[in-house]
């Protein structure tokens, strides 16, 4: 563990100066991910610039146009419990409370959910060689114990997954994330926020050196009546997903106006498939069409020996959570298999 | 060193602290309120859980520095001076520990899980419990515990 400075930053322009000055430093918000990274010497900043004292990035509040902002530096646990995401997002509302422990809710902020790192026992073990912590130095997740690793989305040099819940409903929910920066503002939609890994496994998303995520805006549509987060694991609580789905559906009767269909545990990043939620649209909601757009999703999809479950497993939830999805007030604490 | 005020069990303490010193530290060591327990010191046991500003957190996550000004409840300000807190003797009621090492992080966690309001059947105290181990197995006495007080002292 090495040691740092500390600085606080009263707002948003003058975090980014701090952030471009100290070079090496980073931002802490929760800290939940940073400093246990930094307890296992896995990182390194010489400075944490402290952000949660961004009053202006701490609200969720309905936009003119009836989005939603969240704050990036409100809690996971105030946004899940926000009246405004139970009552018109409540998917983001489950994927969010499915995620971690009650205290690791209350400390993570949601920007630093979306910049949270894998946890490849290989990546968190800095006596053995991995692409993520140092580039080019090999991956022995694909030929070792890989059962918590990734079948979609793989490369040569990474099988790592991206572990967060509230980000596969965020994806489902198609989000957009508002970010400033050293050269202004941008705003980048959720699909293109996190990368696949491809020859630099290291970079995990597009936000940009000195750059911060003020918040995220959920889009009018929130699926508030037919939503399913469902989350499987090695426990029934305090784990990461092995595999998770986010289904959300409109529908006219049995029949579905617009699907979306979001996974988790599975890659590197949040895993949609345009192609099988076009095939849905008008169709009936039933099993067989759900294990067919499962079919879609998955196609492509590569076991590493101790994760080859997960394909039959992704399959399984992606038509259990089609279903439950029929019938949201099924769902269970902690986004557990329903009937 | 950083100029750091900590409000500690309705006491105000000023310390100058480094910046890498764990608020589970501060506490432990400069202060020498040694009921806050270092389990694990990654945030995967839920021992070293206090309440700060009303909100269960975990003490080994959180810099000291993060916490200037906050108000911070540990295992040592639950009690009401020689009274127990109902969830103190509640636990004592239902055998809700044998070793004792993760008992103060799990009487802080529930009593920050009462006061957040979001628990309301048996199996959403568990879900909301689960950051906290116990490796004796204590856990259906610690769950009755909390169901006892949360139903005001009916539950078997």
């Amino acid at each position: 563990m090495n040691n740092f400075e500390y600085k606080q930053a009263g707002n948003t322009k003058n975090a980014i100066e701090l952030i471009n000055n100290t070079p090496d430093a980073a931002f802490v918000a929760g800290g939940t991910n940073l400093i246990d990274l930094w307890k296992y010497d896995l990182t390194h900043p010489s400075g944490l610039i402290d952000i949660n004292h961004l009053n202006e990035n701490a609200e969720i509040t309905t936009l003119k146009d009836k989005k939603v902002r969240l704050g990036a530096a409100a809690r996971n646990a105030d946004t899940a419990y926000h009246p405004i995401i139970e009552g018109r997002y409540p998917l983001l509302s489950k994927a969010i409370l499915a995620g971690a422990s009650a205290q690791i809710r209350n400390m993570a902020s949601n920007g630093g959910n979306l910049l949270q790192r894998t946890r490849c026992y290989y990546f968190y073990d800095a006596d053995v060689p991995c692409n993520k912590r140092e580039p080019g130095s090999g991956c022995p997740a694909k030929e070792g114990y890989n059962r918590i690793h990734a079948i979609l989305g793989t490369s040569e040099e990474c099988i790592a997954v991206f572990p967060s819940d509230m980000c596969i409903a965020l994806a489902a929910l198609e989000a957009v994330v508002n970010v400033s920066g050293p050269n202004g503002d941008r705003s980048i939609p959720f699909e293109d926020f996190h990368r696949l890994p491809g020859d630099r496994p290291d970079i995990d998303n597009t936000l940009g050196k000195g750059e911060i995520i003020t918040s995220i805006d959920l889009p009018e549509e929130g699926f508030s009546e037919h939503y399913s987060y469902l989350k499987l694991r090695d426990r029934h609580s305090y784990a990461f997903a092995l595999v998770s789905v986010a289904t959300a559906f409109k529908l006219n009767g049995n029949v579905i106006e617009s699907a979306r269909i979001a996974l988790g545990g599975v890659s590197h990043k949040p895993w949609r498939s345009i192609e099988a939620e076009a095939f849905l649209k008008d169709k009936e909601a039933t099993a067989e069409n759900f294990a067919a757009a499962a079919d879609l999703i998955l196609r492509g999809a590569k076991g590493f020996g101790s994760n080859d479950f997960k394909i039959q497993l992704a399959k399984k939830a992606i038509i259990r959570n089609g279903l439950m999805a029929l019938n949201p007030e099924s769902q269970l604490p902690g986004a557990l298999p329903s009937a | 060193m950083t100029k750091t005020t900590l409000n500690v069990n309705q006491q105000r303490y000023e310390l100058n602290l480094l910046p890498w010193v764990s608020l589970l530290d501060a506490l432990r060591e400069h202060l020498k309120l040694t009921g806050t327990k270092k389990g694990c010191d990654h945030g995967q046991c839920g021992a070293c859980t206090v309440i700060c500003d009303g909100k269960r957190i975990l003490s080994c996550l959180t810099l000291a520095v993060m916490k200037n000004d906050s108000e911070i409840t540990t295992i040592e300000g639950i009690a009401g001076g020689d009274e127990l807190h109902p969830i103190q003797q509640a636990f004592i009621d239902h055998d809700a520990f044998q070793c004792g090492y993760c008992t103060p992080g799990q009487i802080c966690s529930a009593v920050g899980m009462l006061q957040e309001g979001h628990a309301h059947t048996r199996e959403e105290v568990q879900e909301l419990m689960s950051g906290n181990l116990c490796r004796c197995g204590a856990n259906v006495g610690i769950i009755d515990a909390i169901m006892e007080v949360k139903d005001g002292g009916t539950h078997e």
